[in-house]
């Protein structure tokens, strides 16, 4: 079956597959009267014509990391979380609960025990959705979807009954307190003598989030239970047969996943508004399925993946401000990229195989 | 009679909110029936809610807008088609990635066409659905018990209330009672033995899914022209989800999804009405609990606690001839 070269297959296919979602998304453009071409300008010189639009554009970055990771440890399985969107707003909860009730010493320390909070429970939101395909078979896709409304639900009676301030009428936690305040870009490369802007909210958590890209490309092709995992994606009943328990992998999986979710709020909730709101995941959770599908679930194109989408969102609110375009934009581009790659994937790869096969024939016939 | 009064109201609302849940779950119903899973309801009836919006406020006709509607959610539809059936590819991504697109384009273009940050303007007279008053509904009005039930709750909706009650029998007589719904339904369950007897899967996917979008496309063109009277941005704020839950609620059967739909509509009916809950059952109940009551009880019903929901058997698999 193997008819294409590997570069073919991780580089050409999606990057067609993305030409044609930026073609698309031209016409659009054309289509509701505005010049693509100087749209595409404005966003490039607003998301990364100064450190204030890369600030900008790295905070959303860091945003997507962590929700694109979450989408692409589960597709290893052949799982398909849509609800990272949920288990993110579950882990604000959990940093917002560890940033208002733990005194902490240092922000290092909050860092960690904010990171672990939100973690745990965006994993324990993942957990039942899991526990029920593992062990009743009802579908993931489903059930994460019916968790996403039901996370808004339970958010929305915390904020507005629990955790609101006396006297407030925003349904939202009162500001987290000094020490737990995040270090910026801007504080972090000043002693390098490098000038970054001070008002934009990227923060100390993208290392992090790096960081959890290179855990995951370890977890996944360094480890034994990488290995297992990729195994029952790729044929469950191999996996079964070798001996590995499908229970406990698409539970370890999922819980991993919901806790790369939940850490996202280290991010927005602690890094940037240093309170919990509502709705404060702004959709980061269904942009990870493009991220991880553009990025082919593979850590590096995770993080290339979530660069671009966060210089999309920047440069879309930038398009906002000085057009008529509204920030919609980039989620209709962003349909366009998950159509591509994901969906009408065999479309670019079809005719691509054809074109390998006949090139690799007319090179036999020359040899013989 | 005042609480019965009451009672004829919420029913009332519930029919209201029940009725694009009904279509758009009738719709997934064909769909998921011949094995191609849709979680883009949602994103079809946005679209053809904003589009019949937008064209009964252009030509001032509320049929050309259902018309447009219709075609909106169609061509999404055939989007899904395409990308799940003709070129295999996940139906789920598909699903998706058309939620989006709706969201996004729908923003877009009626920015782009009325410049009201994402709106139509309000549709007035014959760019809106009408109540519709059943033959003497006016003159049995005073008629004790009778009166109220035939004025309030029978009589008073618009034609698309009607259109959606009425899909219910048909949508059944269509999938049991003819040969059109016998191979539609075995489609779904084992496309090999469909096409072993001669007949065109492909064929038959696409009509399902062709059926989903002008369902889908009369749900969309009830909220923006029907229960109100223009599109707001996400308008459609989650009820294709909910129609995906009822249709796991209802098991995949038309006259359970009436059931499903109408007990949802009936949560929906109660959400804006505290007052009767707590005069029923002597206690505040959290609006948040009721919102988010039909999701849970689709998770406990997924769960196999309460029966089981089997879902048609190929459900999500793109079929591929032997060769």
């Amino acid at each position: 079956m193997d008819v294409m070269p590997k570069w073919a297959e991780i580089i050409l296919v999606p990057l067609i597959s993305l030409l044609l979602a930026a073609i698309l998304s031209a016409l659009v453009i054309l289509a509701i009267g505005e010049d693509p071409v100087a749209a595409v300008k404005l966003m490039v010189t607003g998301a990364l014509g100064s450190t204030y639009g890369w600030g900008y554009t790295l905070y959303y970055a860091t945003n997507f990391m962590f929700t694109g990771l979450a989408v692409s440890i589960a597709f290893h399985a052949r799982l398909f979380n849509i609800g990272g969107e949920g288990q993110a707003m579950l882990g604000g909860l959990g940093v917002a609960l560890a940033c208002l009730f733990i005194p902490w010493p240092h922000w290092t320390l909050a860092l960690l025990g904010a990171a672990v909070a939100g973690g745990l429970f965006g994993a324990t939101w993942a957990a039942i959705p899991a526990y029920l395909q593992a062990k009743r078979g009802s579908h993931i896709v489903i059930t994460t979807i019916m968790f996403n409304f039901i996370a808004a639900a339970v958010l929305n009676y915390v904020l507005v009954n629990l955790l609101r301030p006396a006297g407030s009428m925003d349904p939202a936690t009162r500001r987290f307190d000094e020490v737990t305040h995040l270090p910026t870009l801007h504080e972090i490369l000043a002693p390098f003598g490098i000038e970054f802007s001070k008002a934009a909210p990227a923060n100390i958590t993208l290392l992090l989030a790096i960081a959890a890209c290179v855990f995951l490309w370890l977890l996944i092709w360094r480890t034994r239970l990488g290995y297992e995992i990729r195994s029952f994606g790729n044929s469950e009943s191999a996996a079964r047969y070798a001996g590995m328990p499908p229970v406990r992998i698409i539970m370890v999986t999922m819980l991993i996943s919901g806790a790369l979710a939940g850490m996202m709020a280290t991010n927005n909730v602690m890094g940037e508004a240093e309170r919990l709101v509502l709705n404060s995941v702004e959709g980061a959770g269904f942009i990870g399925i493009a991220v991880a599908l553009m990025g082919r679930s593979h850590p590096f194109g995770v993080f290339l993946a979530a660069i671009l989408f966060g210089f999309l969102y920047q440069g879309g609110a930038e398009l906002a401000l000085w057009t008529t375009i509204p920030r919609e934009l980039i989620v209709v581009i962003q349909a366009l990229v998950i159509l591509f790659t994901g969906a009408l994937d065999n479309m670019v790869r079809m005719p691509l195989e054809r074109v390998f096969l006949a090139l690799q024939t007319s090179a036999k016939r020359k040899e013989g | 009679m005042d609480a019965y009064l009451t009672l004829i109201q919420l029913l009332d609302s519930t029919v209201r909110l029940a009725t694009p849940l009904l279509l758009a779950c009738l719709a997934g119903l064909y769909s998921e029936r011949a094995g191609i899973f849709d979680i883009g309801l949602e994103g079809k009836m946005l679209a053809a809610a904003f589009f019949s919006a937008a064209l009964a406020a252009l030509t001032g006709s509320v049929w050309v807008g259902l018309l447009a509607g219709i075609g909106a959610s169609m061509v999404l539809s055939a989007i899904h088609g395409v990308a799940s059936i003709t070129f295999r590819g996940n139906q789920l991504i598909s699903g998706v990635a058309i939620n989006f697109l709706a969201a996004g384009m729908t923003v877009l273009v009626a920015q782009a066409w009325f410049r009201q940050g994402g709106r139509t303007p309000s549709l007035i007279g014959n760019g809106r659905f009408e109540p519709i008053t059943l033959p003497f509904a006016e003159q049995l009005r005073d008629v004790p018990v009778f009166g109220p039930f035939y004025h309030e709750l029978l009589s008073g909706h618009s034609i698309l209330v009607y259109m959606a009650f009425a899909a219910v029998p048909l949508t059944w007589w269509l999938l049991y009672r003819t040969r059109f719904g016998l191979r539609l339904r075995a489609v779904g369950e084992n496309p090999a033995a469909v096409d072993t007897a001669g007949v065109s899967v492909v064929g038959l996917r696409f009509a399902a899914v062709a059926i989903c979008g002008v369902l889908c496309g009369i749900a969309g063109a009830y909220l923006s022209t029907a229960l109100q009277a223009g599109f707001v941005k996400d308008m459609a704020a989650g009820r294709g989800f909910i129609a995906l839950a009822a249709l796991i609620f209802a098991k995949w059967r038309p006259w359970h999804a009436l059931g499903a739909t109408l007990l949802f509509g009936l949560f929906g009916a109660l959400e804006t009405r505290p007052d009767v809950i707590e005069a029923v059952i002597g206690m505040k109940v959290q609006s948040q609990l009721l919102g988010a009551l039909p999701y849970v009880m689709t998770v406990i019903i997924l769960a196999g606690f309460v029966g089981t929901a089997t879902p048609p058997r190929a459900g999500g698999e793109p079929y591929v001839k032997e060769r």
